[in-house]
């Protein structure tokens, strides 16, 4: 294998171009026109993914990088340097995050014409991209925790992007604080990371995983003890949980619909909420020291996986319908993490990103064309009006559905069969509860996706007649990155499987090298290979493709004609038809048991402390007007007469010598 | 021969009248800005004085800064005088007392 070093100014460029681009468009976005600000930031966007490919095709030849550039903080043994750890898994995720931005760097120019915010959106998702870069690309905890915040926080600018919405204000703050919840735990693994290893850098800490490991560090919280291991993992699944919209924390990702459709795509879909699951798979050398850790990653993502697909089945929103079904993807990348399959987890969350953002974007396409509509209810036979977008969407569809030879089809089946395949010999039972949430979720996944495509496109005719004379296919600039994606959703599953070898079972012989790391002690993807069956066509033998058949069927005798079949389902299931569109009640339980109480105590206080204390009350008529009197007080010192303070100086530097000559 | 402590006793005169006359004076503006600059030069003479008999020269280095900022902050002084002068047409003391609580 021929080794090269990877040329440090090229790196440095892929998120500098993105940042430089947003700051430019950002400040001075004001006296750019639109078309300049839109050149200068897809520009830059466009070619950090060149230059992404570039080093993409450099480390498949064998090169890697891992070094510092600068120290970013330094206080006595603690140093947090700025440096980027460049190896197999790192590449594949900057070729995803730049090629999925670029496309909707483009399509954006599209859909937010004329918007007031213009500039101000696309400064957002350039930078948005920049954290994203360094949250991949960096070599320590920090860096990553950086690019964890900062994401966060363009995701929530993102949201709340039209900001005279009453609603998306408040989407944005219940992305922000749900994801605060579990940016607390990924920040106390960090410092559980720098108090246990005595270093944030990855390298570093890896190497000590073992040891640590065969010390048996322990630590006891609320009185129960943990192995160091396992609390520094789940401590940073907390945190993935948060990010990447897994239960309990899930509830702001269909909320963040609020934001425009091409954020959605990018952030929502495609880079940001994937990066629990990058996470989980960068700490694999440390998570594969915890069965504890592993078990959890395994029953978050199942339960995951099948809830957010239950709920998706009934959804009328046209990108809620989307958005849970991101959720429940990333529950499937999750439980792939969780088994051990990392390779199978980062290789769905490639295809997923392109596949989902095409959905995403296709969905805006439509939402577009019906003047702002999201309602599937009221679309119907839009397939003669946007051809293009039609067919983009049926492809992404049935990649999602995992029809081969779609994306998605390879990197689901994998995960399937490894995740039949693991067997955790402390907790049985997790294996095969998250087989039967994976296989009925692929029949939900499939029949929620059809319900939405046929909806949208076949059915009967439910446009409003005002509407109807504005329908028409999207320009250009939206229907090529539709295209370009299009290309990913089909091919990208063939390609990671053929030409990369990501499915090779020895994860250090395949694709991913020693980036990934697996106990061979639990390699299902090594004993799927021993007790799998091989071929063109095994996957006619294999469950996943026969439910995802059926889900489809079903979706199709249901919704592609106007039928009574769906109202008659709705009466006859009753309240798990009303509990499912309430979206199992998660927000009417978190409202009363988490956000009433808060608001209680606020609320106390509020009127306790401030209005009590503070403004009026029982000190001396409240703290605010005693500070008052006071100053009113000592005001009278200040006489104004420069002799009176030259005597207060002298009397002053008399009374310091005489202490001095005194004591000294 | 005149030892150090000739040179230290006529600096702490210069200052002590510098400080008394800034207390005594109560009218004119122009006089606390003399008895400031007599302070000064008490400070020098001390300067100079332990300068030479240390041997070290960086004493008497200070003093050309001390000097050069006494001439700056003399010329402000009397700058600022003056504009106060065109305003209220008066330097006494007893009306440059507007900061007060």
């Amino acid at each position: 294998m021929e080794v090269t070093a990877l040329n440090t100014t090229e790196l440095l460029a892929i998120p500098a171009l993105p940042l430089l681009a947003a700051l430019l468009v950002g400040l001075f976005g004001w006296a750019l026109k639109e078309k300049l600000s839109h050149i200068i930031t897809s520009g830059s966007v466009i070619l950090s993914a060149l230059l992404s490919i570039h080093i993409f095709t450099q480390v498949l030849a064998g090169a890697s990088f891992e070094g510092n550039f600068w120290t970013w903080m330094l206080a006595g043994d603690f140093v947090v340097p700025v440096g980027m750890m460049i190896d197999r898994l790192t590449v594949i995720m900057m070729i995803t995050v730049t090629i999925v931005s670029a496309c909707v760097h483009i399509y954006t120019i599209g859909y937010m014409h004329g918007d007031p915010g213009y500039s101000r959106f696309f400064s957002y998702i350039s930078a948005f991209t920049f954290s994203m870069l360094v949250l991949v690309m960096g070599n320590n905890f920090f860096t990553l925790f950086f690019g964890w915040e900062a994401v966060g926080l363009f995701s929530y600018l993102l949201i709340g992007f039209w900001y005279k919405r009453e609603s998306a204000n408040y989407a944005a703050l219940k992305a922000f604080i749900v994801n605060r919840i579990g940016d607390f735990g990924f920040l106390v693994g960090v410092l559980g990371v720098w108090y246990f290893f005595g270093s944030v850098e990855y390298s570093v800490v890896f190497a000590k995983v073992p040891e640590l490991f065969a010390q048996h560090a322990s630590l006891s919280f609320m009185g129960w003890e943990f192995s160091a291991i396992t609390f520094i993992c789940l401590a940073l699944f907390i945190g993935a949980m948060g990010k990447s919209g897994q239960v309990p924390l899930h509830v702001w990702l269909p909320d963040s619909m609020e934001g425009p459709t091409p954020i959605s795509a990018l952030i929502h879909a495609a880079t940001m909420v994937t990066a629990g699951v990058f996470m989980v798979a960068r700490l694999s050398p440390m998570f594969e020291f915890s069965e504890v850790a592993l078990a959890t990653v395994v029953v978050v993502g199942a339960v995951t996986a099948w809830m957010c697909a239950t709920i998706g089945l009934v959804q009328n929103d046209i990108k809620r319908v989307i958005a849970y079904s991101t959720c429940s993807q990333l529950g499937y990348m999750f439980v792939a993490c969780g088994v051990s399959a990392y390779s199978a987890g980062i290789f769905h969350l490639m295809t997923h990103a392109y596949f989902k953002a095409l959905l995403f974007l296709a969905a805006g396409s439509v939402i577009h064309a019906v003047l702002a509509q999201q309602d599937i209810r009221k679309m119907g036979q839009l397939r003669k009006y946007m051809p293009i977008t039609y067919i983009t969407m049926l492809l992404a569809a049935l990649a999602l559905s995992g029809i081969p030879p779609f994306a998605g089809f390879f990197s689901k089946d994998l995960i399937i069969e490894a995740t039949m395949m693991r067997e955790f010999t402390e907790y049985g039972w997790v294996g095969s509860f998250a087989s039967f949430a994976l296989l009925t979720g692929v029949f939900m996944t499939a029949f929620y996706t059809f319900r939405m495509f046929f909806l949208t496109f076949h059915n009967s005719d439910r446009v409003e007649p005002e509407t109807k004379a504005h329908l028409h296919e999207s320009p250009k600039v939206i229907t090529i990155p539709l295209i370009v994606l299009a290309l990913g959703a089909v091919f990208s599953g063939m390609w990671g499987v053929m030409y990369l070898d990501i499915a090779n079972p020895e994860i250090a012989k395949g694709f991913f090298g020693t980036s990934l790391f697996v106990l061979d002690a639990h390699n299902p993807l090594m004993e799927l290979a021993e007790h799998g069956e091989h071929g063109m066509f095994h996957f006619l033998l294999g469950m996943p493709f026969w439910l995802a058949v059926g889900g489809i069927s079903l979706a199709y005798v249901m919704y592609f004609r106007e039928s009574a079949m769906p109202a008659k389902f709705a009466k006859a299931a009753g309240p798990v038809y009303t509990f499912l569109l309430n979206k199992w009640y998660w927000d009417e339980f978190y409202d009363k048991y988490v956000v009433a109480p808060v608001r209680c105590l606020g609320n106390f206080l509020w009127k306790s402390g401030d209005l009590a204390m503070i403004d009026k009350g029982v000190i001396h008529r409240g703290i605010v007007d005693s500070i008052k009197d006071g100053a009113a007080r000592m005001r009278a010192l200040q006489t104004g007469m420069v002799f009176h303070y030259a005597f207060a100086m002298v009397i002053g530097v008399f009374g310091f010598l005489t202490y001095l000559l005194l004591n000294g | 021969m005149v030892g150090l402590s000739e040179y230290l006793i006529v600096a702490a005169a210069l200052f002590s009248l510098g400080v008394i006359g800034l207390f005594l004076n109560r009218k004119n503006v122009i006089a606390i800005l003399m008895c400031i600059e007599l302070m000064l030069l008490a400070v020098n003479i001390n300067l100079v004085a332990f300068s030479h008999f240390l041997n070290d020269i960086s004493g008497q280095i200070f003093v050309f800064f001390v000097l050069t900022v006494a001439a700056c902050e003399v010329a402000i002084g009397l700058a600022i005088l003056v504009s106060f002068y065109r305003l209220r047409r008066s330097i006494e003391i007893e009306d440059i007392n507007t900061l007060q609580g």
